[in-house]
């Protein structure tokens, strides 16, 4: 014992452990609780006080908070709905569900086609085509550069000028294009074509055993079999062949003039239809961004060693360059489709019945300021985090692939 | 090994014979870039015949066949039927020499229009001196001050002889270009205090918040902050207190800006090596020293071109302030457009529009790409 | 400066008896007006182990890169096995299959294990059936002498590991002829050894060999012939002793000069 006290740096040691804070701005931690009471505080203060001045300014204005107005009768007209509404009828919480389909039925479809679009117009930027890649990066260019506000009310005001509907573009029966949007012959659905549907479904999960089964055969003699001719007997043939063994009903739903108006056949709205192509085209561009730059970041030597191994140009591309190029690709696409979804409430400025117009439209109409915001972004935060945790997975998946 | 090197280089070599006729040279290039493979061909000559129509197409419905301007009947009205005439077969420039006051500058005392057209340029110099590298010091800080004071002067008056004119009169270009420029004023150094608190490991608190903030922000749409803003602010404010509607888009646009901003920010502070923020340390610099003079010049400068990105990003955002009524550059173009004589000739009116935004877009997206080359060259070295 | 000798120093085959398994016959290339190889004209026998040396620029890795068509000539002939190299597809495959190349920067796949990596080709080109690829691909690893590495993915690996890799790979193919682009220069130092000497393994079991390097030890080990190039031609070749011993001309008493005092 008595050498250890003679070391001095183990005597100050036994002195020196020390537990808890002590009150001196020299302690780091004291100085961390303070610096985090007084902003904590500052910011609670001013919620307190924003709250404060809300609920006076609430009882001012005789306005009663909660969401006991969600059951009352909306009386908002709404365009065009994917579910049955009346507005004489229907409550608000109607109404907003409402809303909430329409932007995921913009979202969804503009997801899909802004990224078909937009891998499309990336790979022609990295055409040898030189006409094609300028056109392209043009494009990219150009699009990028102007807001999609502007864009929306440039493709509404080129839908507004089409003819009124009496004198229509048309392609025979099949489709007409007029100032109120587009019309278009559907087949009346029987029960041919639910079986037909149900075909379809037996042979797409029949031509992914015949996927797995050839792979198999592969493994084992070497010899790849071609996929595409099972595919194309079960995916089409079979439904096909199910929907002419029940007589092949053939009912077509024929858009008719009536009065001002069609009536019949399907139907897409000049509002649907300006803020679907404005979001896609917006989007594809930077979305063609995203896929060329993931196809550049694959090094020139991954390609040149697959060649010199003999693969050939289709093999490498799936085999080797894509897997590696979407690592790159997932995680800004994720933040594209989360614009596209978060764009979609742009419609309000065309007139397209989106969730944010009708609880905008909602919230005038009630005063319920607070709930309207809160629904919004309550159904925004959900869309957000959904896309998110399904792209996190996604990404998690191919990520496993390599490491 | 420089000087053999470079006699060993077969570029210094001097060419001794010309490569093979046909690999070099406009047609070889074409061959090449235009007439590669039957699928290259095709593709330039469907491309090429689209592109030659659409072209004479558009000469001819711009300029060719334009309306340049109409007459004026005795009420002042203008006199339209000519565009009518020419409707999908030339364009109606009239309705831009009629409007264009209206669309660049709003409302504002048309005899005093000279003064929000001062602060357009003013703005425009700005963002010139700050885009010059040797400019980057910290006087910038101060003509920033000076300049945006300077407009502010202008735009109200009411000093220097100068009439007042409410902000509810402003509108057109000025407004789009105070949005972005506040916007960015401000929202700048909220994301730099914010990016620091989301990295901080010692305030768990502060982080917390920062963390809120940012993905709250991020999660919804602007227009729904617009919203938000325009009908919850006033419900936040005492009564009696009122805060126009310029100021309260400028508010939603800081605080939607400086959420993505902050996070851009962040990227920065994280890509910055370890051993630099522990250099500060060994060195006994304080937190806000170390950060002031260490991290945060190298952090910002690794991210000047998605900075810039954001930037364009946000000046594109600007327009959505109409979805509340603000008078900014699109709004008053749809005003324009609402005159009865004018309706008709949208196109016109947005093509101008596009090219006013693509004139700033594309000139902050040159610059950024321009800066990127250099400071990666700098970096190189 | 001007060496007429190397018109005439066309490369002499080792062993004349042989048919040459690569041929060139007066290849030029341009990139652009840029004349990166003017008449090279080679001929390497079967078993034959070629080392091509010279300065950086010399044009001669764009002319191992000719022999698998990884680059194209635009005059001249080159005929590997048989087979004239031109742009039928067919050609190209036949090549391909025959030729095993190996990189300076290893250009493993990094998304697919290190076993992966050696049977994709074997399954997909040479249509081998999965088990047989493993064994193949497992036999090779233990010959480069890391087997127990073949779950792991190229990035888990040091540089010399994944260069023996891409050896291994390139080998599961097969190959008649292997090229070897500067295979160790981006190595460090204590990791070129164990590549060189996988290298030499595989020059003695009697494998043809055309090998761009640096490594004069190596060359003076296995080489039958030293191939000096600069400015995009042939400057001379010959055995590597007479080469390092005896330079017949200027260029490569420099070269030979600037490689010993960086050593």
């Amino acid at each position: 014992m008595s050498d250890l006290t003679a070391d001095p740096r183990l005597v100050g040691a036994r002195v020196a452990p020390k537990k808890g804070l002590r009150l001196s701005w020299s302690d780091p931690l004291f100085r961390a609780i303070v610096w985090q009471v007084v902003i904590v505080g500052a910011v609670v203060a001013l919620v307190w006080y924003l709250v404060g001045n809300t609920n006076r300014n609430l009882a001012a204005r005789h306005i009663a908070t909660g969401f006991a107005f969600l059951q009352r009768v909306a009386g908002i007209p709404i365009g065009e709905s994917p579910i049955a509404y009346d507005p004489a009828v229907n409550t608000y919480g109607t109404a907003l569900l409402i809303g909430i389909l329409n932007t995921l039925r913009v979202a969804a479809v503009g997801i899909v086609l802004a990224t078909i679009l937009g891998t499309l117009i990336g790979i022609g930027r990295l055409s040898g085509n030189w006409l094609l890649a300028r056109l392209t990066s043009f494009y990219v260019e150009t699009l990028r550069d102007i807001p999609l506000l502007l864009q929306l009310f440039f493709w509404y005001s080129i839908l507004q000028a089409l003819p009124p509907p009496r004198q229509a573009w048309h392609i025979g029966d099949l489709l007409y294009l007029s100032n109120r949007g587009a019309r278009y012959q559907q087949l009346t659905w029987g029960p041919a074509y639910s079986w037909a549907l149900g075909g379809f479904v037996v042979g797409l999960i029949a031509t992914i055993i015949c996927s797995r089964v050839i792979r198999r055969r592969q493994d084992q003699t070497g010899q790849r079999m071609p996929l595409w001719p099972f595919g194309l007997l079960f995916m089409v043939a079979l439904p096909l062949a199910i929907w002419a063994l029940l007589g092949a009903p053939f009912q077509p739903d024929v858009p008719v003039l009536r009065g001002f108006n069609y009536q019949g056949g399907g139907a897409v709205s000049p509002e649907y239809f300006a803020l679907l192509v404005g979001l896609v085209t917006y989007t594809a561009a930077y979305i063609a961004e995203i896929v060329r730059s993931g196809i550049l970041a694959v090094p020139q030597g991954q390609w040149e060693a697959a060649g010199a191994l003999g693969l050939h140009r289709r093999r490498i591309l799936t085999r080797i360059v894509l897997p590696q190029a979407l690592r790159v690709i997932i995680p800004p696409m994720t933040s594209q489709y989360l614009n596209i979804t978060k764009n979609s409430s742009l419609a309000v400025a065309i007139g397209f019945q989106d969730i944010v117009s009708i609880a905008y439209t909602t919230l005038n109409q009630t005063g319920q300021a607070i709930e309207g915001v809160a629904i919004i972004m309550a159904v925004y935060l959900t869309i957000s985090l959904s896309i998110s945790l399904f792209m996190n997975w996604y990404n998690a998946r191919i990520a496993l692939v390599e490491r | 090994m420089g000087e053999t090197a470079a006699t060993a280089d077969p570029r210094y070599a001097g060419v001794r014979e010309q490569p093979p006729a046909g690999t070099t040279g406009p047609w070889a290039w074409a061959k090449t870039n235009l007439f590669g493979s039957w699928w290259s061909t095709a593709v330039t000559l469907v491309l090429g015949y689209l592109l030659l129509r659409f072209a004479v197409e558009f000469v001819s419905w711009a300029l060719l066949h334009a309306i340049w301007s109409v007459p004026y009947d005795a009420q002042g009205r203008p006199d339209n039927t000519a565009c009518h005439n020419a409707k999908g077969i030339g364009a109606c420039w009239a309705v831009i020499s009629d409007k264009y006051r209206l669309i660049l500058f709003g409302r504002y005392p048309y005899a005093e229009q000279w003064r929000p057209a001062v602060c357009v340029v003013l703005f425009v110099g700005l963002y010139v001196v700050s885009a010059m590298r040797r400019f980057w010091r910290k006087e910038l800080a101060l003509v920033w001050v000076v300049t945006l004071v300077l407009i502010g002067v202008l735009m109200w008056g009411g000093i220097l002889g100068l009439s007042y004119v409410p902000e509810d009169d402003w509108g057109g270009l000025p407004i789009t270009l105070i949005l972005a420029t506040f916007g960015l004023a401000f929202a700048f150094p909220l994301a730099i205090l914010v990016a620091l608190g989301r990295r901080s490991t010692r305030l768990p608190a502060v982080k917390l918040l920062c963390v809120l903030y940012v993905e709250l922000i991020r999660g919804v749409p602007l227009v729904a902050l617009l919203f938000m803003a325009s009908v919850m602010f006033p419900l936040f404010m005492p009564e009696g207190v009122n805060i126009n509607k310029l100021l309260r888009a400028q508010i939603a646009i800081i605080l939607f800006a400086g959420a993505y901003l902050a996070e851009v920010v962040r990227g920065g502070l994280q890509a910055l090596p370890r051993g630099q923020a522990e250099a500060a340390d060994a060195l006994g610099l304080s937190y806000w020293k170390k950060t002031g003079f260490i991290i945060l010049p190298q952090a910002l400068r690794l991210v000047i071109p998605p900075l810039v990105n954001t930037f364009i990003g946000f000046f594109k955002d600007t327009s959505l302030v109409l979805i509340i009524g603000t008078f900014d550059l699109l709004y008053m173009g749809k005003i324009a457009l609402s005159d009865p004589p004018w309706q008709a000739f949208s196109t016109e009116v947005y093509l101008m529009l596009a090219v006013i935004y693509i004139a700033f877009c594309f000139a902050m997206s040159v610059y950024s790409r321009g800066l990127e080359r250099e400071l990666a060259r700098a970096h190189r070295r | 400066m001007s060496q007429a000798v190397s018109e005439h120093i066309v490369a002499h085959l080792a062993d004349t008896s042989a048919p040459p398994i690569i041929a060139m016959e007066k290849v030029n290339k341009w990139f652009g007006s840029l004349h990166v190889l003017r008449d090279v004209s080679l001929a390497v026998a079967e078993k034959e182990r070629v080392v091509v040396c010279g300065p950086s620029g010399s044009g001669k890795s764009t002319m191992i890169r000719c022999i698998n068509r990884l680059e194209s000539h635009q005059e001249g002939r080159i005929v590997v096995d048989g087979t004239e190299l031109t742009d039928d597809l067919r050609s190209l495959d036949t090549i391909r299959r025959e030729v095993g190349m190996v990189f300076q920067s290893f250009n493993l796949f990094p998304h697919l294990t290190i076993l992966e990596n050696c049977t994709l080709a074997p399954i997909w080109v040479r249509k081998m059936p999965k088990a047989d690829a493993e064994e193949v691909a497992m036999n090779f690893l233990s010959r480069v002498r890391i087997p127990e590495q073949a779950k792991k993915y190229p990035g888990q690996l040091s540089g010399g590991q994944q260069q023996r890799v891409a050896i291994a790979r390139a080998l599961c193919m097969r190959p008649k002829i292997m090229l070897f682009d500067e295979p160790t220069s981006a190595l460090d130092p204590e990791m070129i050894k164990e590549v060189l000497d996988v290298m030499i393994e595989l020059a003695e079991s009697g494998m043809t060999m055309v090998c761009v390097t640096h490594e004069m030890g190596f060359a003076r080990q296995v080489a039958d012939r030293v191939v000096f190039m600069d400015r995009g031609e042939i400057v001379e070749s010959g055995a590597p002793e007479r080469m390092f011993s005896d330079p017949q001309t200027d260029r490569l008493k420099l070269f030979l000069s600037q490689i010993l005092r960086g050593h």
